[in-house]
């Protein structure tokens, strides 16, 4: 799939819109730092189970910010946030394991461990899960290979091109196939046929049932999926379906 | 199961992409043994290794310092209080050498003494020569001539009936039981100790610092392990568990190095004044500290000292992982 020279635009009909309740929703929420103005303000919208978008805007709209909230790694100043409907602000920390188990995120910095080999960066979310290696290292193995990283998985990052670690980054966020993958500018950091190689990569999973939300501003890497988009601009919301 | 091979048998219809790079299956085989997590060798755990070997080494010093001067000292009061004197004066109308017999006689029979012996003329111009010289003629001058009784048994011993059948029984006699110069040296010990006590406690108030502040830098440079960790799902307890496992291993590895570096100093020390026993300085410690020996309460503290030290940078690293964990949350 990804070595197909030119990334063709994937049809509409093979993208999942979504549909039912949203697995993550947002209701007029807020967010502002400290006594400062809001940074986000009455963002409204759900993320629906096995749907695809982007979320865009300019640099600094707050795109990593909203990520940030979806991944309840930051808690809003006002509103609701509820995750696989639970409100955000009753999860404690000893639940809160299982929720982001159902939640893949690849940081934007891909932040790979630099001593573990690629092999075992990809394993970490079943290692910390107490697996077997034996259990999970067949599965390990083949998404390398899906990734396009089967000759690297012994490898260590320092060691990898900017769209190996992207890969790798990925594969660590798909190893227990969670339920919606948040992706922080992964094409910003590979050259546009990489880029376009990853979005199929992205297309695959949202066929294979995952909800995708991918932050970036490269126009022209989102017109390429017919997709929602979410818009941020000077911290309030657009969503076109 | 919820991997991409689990995915493919639950929806047959999904086709699974070929490898990206068209690679063939790797069918590398599984590793013995997985790196782990908290990465073992970094400049900051060596650093911290360093830190806490060199601040137990002079805790452990200083401990074997205060034990042994501890013990020097519970030997001194031991030893001193087991003798008492009888000093016999030279009195016209008596022979000296009569009172001298007569006194030895009559401590020996008393309750609790193992013993008592003249001191010889030749012993007495030795004690009197840092002071008079070497040849004084005691027979020109009124020194009294003293007589050591040792004492075996302190509880059937009492020295005031001793001192009133010496004033009784022999011409110039009195008993000296010390009382003066063990109250002294009691106090001089207890000063001792205590101010070694007092040093003992900043050295481990200032080991504490060291570890405590050494381990929180270690511990700065794993904060995107922690994070990484959280955000795969770890739970808090399992994160904990990683880098206190580390960090009581390096703990214990510092302390234990640190530890045994100054039990060996202590052991060189003692077989060096146990060579030198015949030279004036190594006389004068073996008299004055009976040998660089720290005993077994002192193997016992530098013992626990390595343990405490590990604790407490496994503690430490603990208390780090929740304070990043909570600052993630």
């Amino acid at each position: 799939m990804i070595d197909r020279p030119v990334c063709d635009r994937v049809a509409p009909d093979s993208i999942h819109q979504g549909a039912g309740v949203g697995v993550i929703r947002f209701e007029n929420v807020g967010l502002r730092y400290g006594m400062g103005p809001e940074v986000l303000s009455d963002l409204t919208f759900e993320v629906a189970p096995r749907s695809f978008q982007f979320l865009t805007g300019p640099s600094g709209a707050g795109k990593t910010t909203l990520l940030r909230l979806l991944f309840m790694s930051l808690k809003p100043t006002r509103g609701l946030i509820t995750v696989f409907g639970r409100d955000t602000t009753r999860i404690g920390s000893r639940d809160l394991p299982q929720f982001r188990r159902r939640i893949g995120v690849v940081f934007q910095d891909f932040r790979l461990l630099d001593h573990l080999t690629t092999y075992e960066n990809v394993a970490l979310p079943c290692r910390v899960l107490g697996q077997s290696e034996a259990s999970y290292r067949p599965d390990v193995e083949e998404l390398l290979r899906w990734v396009g990283l089967g000759e690297r998985m012994h490898v260590l990052p320092p060691v990898l091109s900017g769209g190996e670690k992207q890969r790798a980054a990925i594969a660590r966020a798909l190893i227990t196939r969670p339920e919606v993958l948040l992706a922080d500018e992964p094409t910003g950091n590979v050259d546009p046929p990489l880029a376009r190689r990853l979005l199929r990569l992205f297309g695959e999973l949202n066929r294979l049932g995952t909800a995708v939300v991918i932050a970036t501003h490269d126009i022209g890497l989102m017109d390429q999926i017919d997709a929602r988009r979410l818009v941020l601009s000077q911290g309030r919301l657009e969503v076109y379906e | 199961m919820t991997t991409i091979r689990t995915i493919r048998r639950r929806r047959p219809s999904v086709r699974i992409p070929e490898a990206a790079d068209g690679a063939r299956p790797v069918t590398s085989e599984p590793s013995s043994r997985q790196t782990p997590i908290v990465p073992p060798q970094t400049i900051a755990g060596r650093a911290l290794t360093l830190v806490i070997a060199i601040m137990t080494f002079l805790a452990s010093l200083t401990i074997g310092a205060v034990s042994l001067v501890d013990e020097a000292a519970d030997a001194w009061l031991s030893d001193i209080g087991r003798e008492v004197t009888i000093e016999v004066r030279r009195m016209e109308g008596s022979g000296l050498e009569e009172e001298i017999a007569e006194a030895v006689a009559l401590a020996q029979e008393f309750p609790g003494v193992g013993g008592a012996r003249a001191v010889t003329d030749e012993e007495t111009r030795h004690l009197l020569e840092p002071w008079l010289g070497a040849g004084v003629d005691l027979s020109a001058l009124p020194v009294p001539r003293l007589v050591v009784v040792t004492i075996s048994d302190p509880a059937a011993f009492d020295v005031a009936a001793l001192a009133e059948a010496v004033g009784r029984d022999i011409a110039g006699g009195s008993v000296d039981d010390h009382d003066a110069w063990i109250d002294r040296l009691a106090a001089m010990a207890r000063s001792m100790v205590a101010g070694g006590i007092a040093v003992l406690a900043l050295v481990l108030v200032a080991m504490v610092l060291s570890v405590v502040f050494a381990t929180r830098a270690a511990m700065a440079g794993n904060r995107q392990i922690i994070e990484v960790l959280h955000f795969c799902g770890a739970e808090d307890r399992f994160i904990a568990a990683e880098f206190q496992r580390h960090f009581l291993m390096l703990g214990a590895r510092g302390g234990a190095i640190g530890g045994v570096l100054a039990v060996v100093l202590f052991a060189m020390l003692d077989l060096t004044i146990t060579d030198s026993a015949g030279l004036p300085g190594g006389e004068q410690i073996d008299t004055l500290l009976g040998g660089f020996r720290i005993g077994l309460r002192g193997y016992l503290a530098v013992t626990l000292l390595v343990l405490a030290v590990a604790a407490l940078t496994a503690l430490t690293s603990r208390l780090a992982v929740r304070q990043s964990l909570a600052a993630i949350e």
